[in-house]
């Protein structure tokens, strides 16, 4: 079935624009050439600026938590805050420890950053703005973003540093055993949408998105994967590895500067990310809300732009991540293991069977109300 | 006490009874450890709480006080003396056998007086360092910088502990002990580090994350308050008593005042009794709420931290409009207060009592139920009722152990026997009754602040009060319930208008002291988290 709703102010309009002029003017490669770099710049620039804002947002919206007023001196309402910050952290000192192992103190954040830059890109921002589509795009976003985890050993080993140490071993406890329950989790939709692939899972979630489609199966999915996503991104009450009332700051207590800059940027990304791919498994990604056979209801609704659909779902989600980590104290390691080794993942072991009993049955929404869905 | 005479005599027949202000027993430094244990194991009333272990050069020997008292009634008291005429090599017997909280105090004694204890399993110094020249509290102590210059060299610290030892047939043995095993995982958790609370040092032994052993260095912000005391006139001194506990900084002040004025028989008006105790309980709330924010924020929860702040901030405004102060409110002078109230203090405090009521129900909300915290506390740092005796723990800390030790029941000072409130106890001895504890304890103060606010009579706030106070030559104790546990004050006069030997005993110290029993085998992450339900102040253990 193929649907043409107007869309105006999609930025798929402008890219497309953009293709055909640069072809028509230029061979092939050099067209291409030029559009990697600029996606490439676009890509970096967006990772950036997100970062910027999630970071303000974070902090005023911690404020209004705390009955605090947050940042409000740099620019209207501390607009400028998070950006001061930046100019701040690119201009400190990177300090030199002290017998660490040099090269891979220096070697550790970019592990780090590469690895949510390599998932960031996978991400499908909107109808069109989606740089790669993998057909197994589920597990290499998977398969990447627990490659951080290897920046966090290393910062905790090379720092000669026991805080460091402790937080580093904490941290890979917890990456790998989460990692598994986040996986399975998105494992559990794949049998529900029967694609790896972002495009297709959200065009399948047109009418009906995955969270209801699989319905019971779906929702504890969906709260086993925010929970461990949450766990994944290492803040509260999952930050035992930074525990600042503990390990001071844990793994990168050593780091300052730039190199310090690189792990907080990609904690906030993280958080995107993981907010992000849940938008796209669980609540149809950049698809606005459609129903079967309004089509008024539909045009009005794909006036909104799909960005605005992606980025409004995916507010949500960290707005509930931020709730949850201000309002919840800290777990210890053993009470963060049990969680997920006796609790989380038997429970998604017996739901990914549910999912594929559901599925083969045709018991999910989709399955039953053929017409409506 | 008439028994308690008989028992002393029994036990040791040249002992000296005096009547003073406290039953005071004399006795020769090889028999008080005999003295004390057979008060101690006395059935009816032991004597099982070491309350002050005072050292003091007394000019002609250098000795010790010791105040003990027994658990099942605070008041109940007795002062044993003993010391040496020896000063180059003091030694005397020791008592931590029985109680554990002379540990520290007897190392403390060491560093400032040089007096070692016989049998004490570690007699390294406390507060000073191992090279410190000169025993600061001795009277022919020679103070000249040169002898102790400020060194900017970083200093290994060395974990062996000298100690002397008694063998079974009556010689002394010098000889050392190592606090760690040699491959232990050693971390220092401070003494610059978010959660101690202050400047505290804990040499910690890990095993994986486990604790194994914890080794307290204190000092790092240690004054000589004691000795300074010395020197200045009791009017001078009041202002030390802020910077020891500084969140009780009133009820520390309190305890001085009422201690000068008893030895100098000043009559205190009524008024100012009011507005002291008054002051006294709103004090307590600020220091038990800022107690709760920082326990919450040591599990990891920066939200409740803030809330806590919040509450506080109105009680900080009702000290501010009183007297100016916030934190230190310098508001009690010998003779009464400084300050009259102003005039919408009632008022003020009025509307603060059902509104911190009503947030105590938020915080209940917020975090004592959450699933989370409560994994967090429960069965976490357990602290039996023989342990929290044996370490002095008083407090909320100790009654949460199941120790009735609240000095405003036993031993009522000021309006306490006037006001009705219930003292708050619980038996289970971890975290989270400690935590419990507090919280109580902010309601039944807003319940003793509810009767008196209304019935402030009119009058003086202060007694007419010679600018130059004498105390009449005697030894004065006086024991107040701090927010952290008992605080108290001992004032030796020979006469002057200063004071021969001042002590202050700290709750702190004795909460610190239990930390390496309660702690060992729990997490490092739940060291933390007992750090912040024990509630110490390290500016009260250092002085």
């Amino acid at each position: 079935m193929v649907l043409n709703y107007s869309q105006p102010l999609e930025i798929s309009n402008l890219t497309s624009w953009l293709d055909s002029t640069l072809r028509g003017n230029l061979s092939e490669f050099w067209a291409l050439l030029i559009e990697f770099v600029l996606v490439a710049v676009v890509l970096l620039t967006a990772y950036a600026v997100i970062a910027l804002i999630l970071i303000y947002a974070e902090r005023k919206i911690t404020a209004f938590f705390q009955a605090r007023y947050g940042p409000n001196r740099v620019g209207k309402w501390g607009l400028l805050q998070s950006v001061a910050d930046m100019v701040k952290i690119l201009l400190k000192e990177i300090v030199r420890i002290n017998r660490s192992d040099r090269f891979l103190f220096f070697a550790a954040p970019f592990f780090m950053i590469i690895a949510s830059m390599l998932t960031f890109g996978a991400i499908a921002f909107g109808k069109g703005l989606h740089a790669i589509d993998f057909n197994i795009g589920v597990l290499y976003v998977t398969a990447v973003s627990s490659l951080g985890i290897i920046g966090v050993l290393l910062a905790g080993w090379s720092s000669n540093n026991k805080y460091s140490m402790i937080g580093a071993m904490r941290s890979g406890a917890q990456f790998v055993s989460y990692e598994l329950s986040a996986g399975f989790a998105l494992m559990t939709i794949v049998v529900l949408a029967g694609t790896m692939q972002f495009s297709t899972m959200i065009e399948g979630q047109r009418y009906c998105w995955n969270i209801f489609n699989g319905h019971i199966s779906s929702i504890i999915a969906f709260v086993i994967y925010l929970i461990s996503g949450h766990a994944e991104t290492n803040r509260g009450p999952f930050d035992l590895p930074e525990a600042e009332s503990e390990l001071t700051a844990g793994y990168h207590t050593e780091y300052s500067g730039l190199q310090f800059g690189f792990y907080y940027l990609a904690e906030y990304l993280n958080m995107f990310i993981i907010a992000s791919i849940a938008t796209t498994v669980f609540l149809g990604g950049y698809m606005p809300i459609q129903v079967h056979g309004w089509d008024g209801f539909n045009q009005i609704m794909a006036y909104i732009p799909t960005y605005v659909w992606f980025f409004g779902k995916t507010a949500v989600l960290i707005f509930l991540s931020l709730w949850v980590r201000w309002s919840f104290p800290r777990l210890r390691i053993d009470q963060l293991l049990n969680l997920e080794w006796k609790y989380l993942l038997p429970i998604n072991l017996v739901n990914l069977l549910l999912m594929v009993i559901l599925v083969l049955t045709g018991f999910t929404l989709t399955g039953l109300f053929p017409g409506l869905f | 006490m008439e028994n308690i005479k008989k028992l002393i005599l029994n036990t040791v027949k040249e002992a000296v009874i005096e009547e003073k202000q406290k039953l005071t027993v004399t006795v020769a430094y090889d028999k008080l450890h005999q003295l004390a244990k057979a008060l101690y194991d006395n059935v009816e009333l032991p004597f099982d709480v070491l309350v002050y272990l005072i050292g003091m050069d007394r000019g002609e020997e250098l000795g010790v006080n010791y105040l003990l008292c027994s658990s099942k009634d605070l008041s109940k008291e007795i002062v044993l003396k003993t010391g040496t005429a020896d000063r180059e090599n003091p030694l005397l017997y020791s008592v931590t056998d029985l109680y554990e909280t002379a540990h520290y105090n007897e190392r403390e004694v060491f560093a400032l007086l040089g007096i070692r204890f016989i049998n004490n399993p570690d007699m390294r110094k406390f507060f000073l360092n191992a090279d410190w020249v000169g025993y600061p509290l001795r009277k022919d102590y020679d103070p000249n910088p040169e002898l102790n210059p400020v060194s900017i060299e970083s200093k290994e610290i060395v974990d062996i502990a000298p100690r002397v030892m008694e063998t079974a047939d009556g010689k002394l043995v010098e000889d050392t002990v190592n606090i760690f095993g040699d491959d232990d995982y050693i971390i220092n958790i401070g003494p610059q580090h978010p959660s101690t609370h202050g400047v505290m040092h804990f040499r910690t032994a890990l095993d994986g994350e486990i604790v194994k052993k914890i080794d307290v260095h204190s000092g790092y912000i240690h004054r000589g308050i004691e000795k300074l005391s010395e020197s200045l006139t009791y009017p001078q001194i009041l202002h030390f008593t802020d910077r020891l506990d500084y969140l009780s900084a009133n009820i520390n002040r309190h305890g001085l005042c009422m201690a000068v004025e008893k030895a100098a028989e000043i009559e205190v008006p009524e008024r100012a009794q009011y507005i002291r105790v008054i002051m006294d309980e709103l004090t307590r709330i600020d220091s038990h709420l800022l107690a709760w924010s920082a326990m919450t924020n040591d599990l990891g929860a920066t939200t409740a931290f803030i809330y806590g702040m919040r509450e506080r901030e109105i009680i900080l405004d009702i000290f501010d409009k009183t007297c100016g102060g916030r934190l230190i409110i310098n508001q009690n002078v010998i003779g009464g207060v400084m300050f009259d109230i102003y005039s919408e203090f009632q008022k003020d405090v009025k509307a603060f009592i059902p509104y911190m009521r009503e947030k105590l129900k938020e915080y209940d909300r917020f975090f004592s139920h959450n699933v989370i915290a409560l994994g967090r506390m429960i069965h976490i740092g357990k602290m039996s009722k023989e342990a929290a005796i044996s370490y002095a723990v008083t407090g909320p800390a100790g009654r949460g152990s199941g120790w009735s030790c609240d000095i405003r029941k036993h031993i009522p000072y000021s309006l306490y026997n006037k006001v009705e409130f219930k003292e708050i106890i619980r038996t289970e001895g971890d975290s989270y009754a400690r935590y419990l504890n507090r919280l109580d304890e902010i309601e039944e103060s807003l319940h003793i602040i509810e009767q008196l606010i209304d019935n402030i009579p009119d009058g003086d706030v202060c007694a007419k009060v010679k600018p130059i106070i004498r105390l009449p030559e005697g030894e004065y104790y006086q024991r107040v319930e701090a927010a952290k546990g008992e605080f108290g004050v001992y004032i030796e006069s020979r006469g002057e208008k200063n004071p021969y030997r001042l002590k202050f005993r700290s709750p702190s110290m004795a909460l610190v002291s239990a930390m390496p029993l309660i702690c060992k085998g729990e997490k490092i992450s739940d060291f933390i988290g007992i750090g912040g339900s024990m509630d110490y102040v390290i500016p009260d253990i250092d002085r």
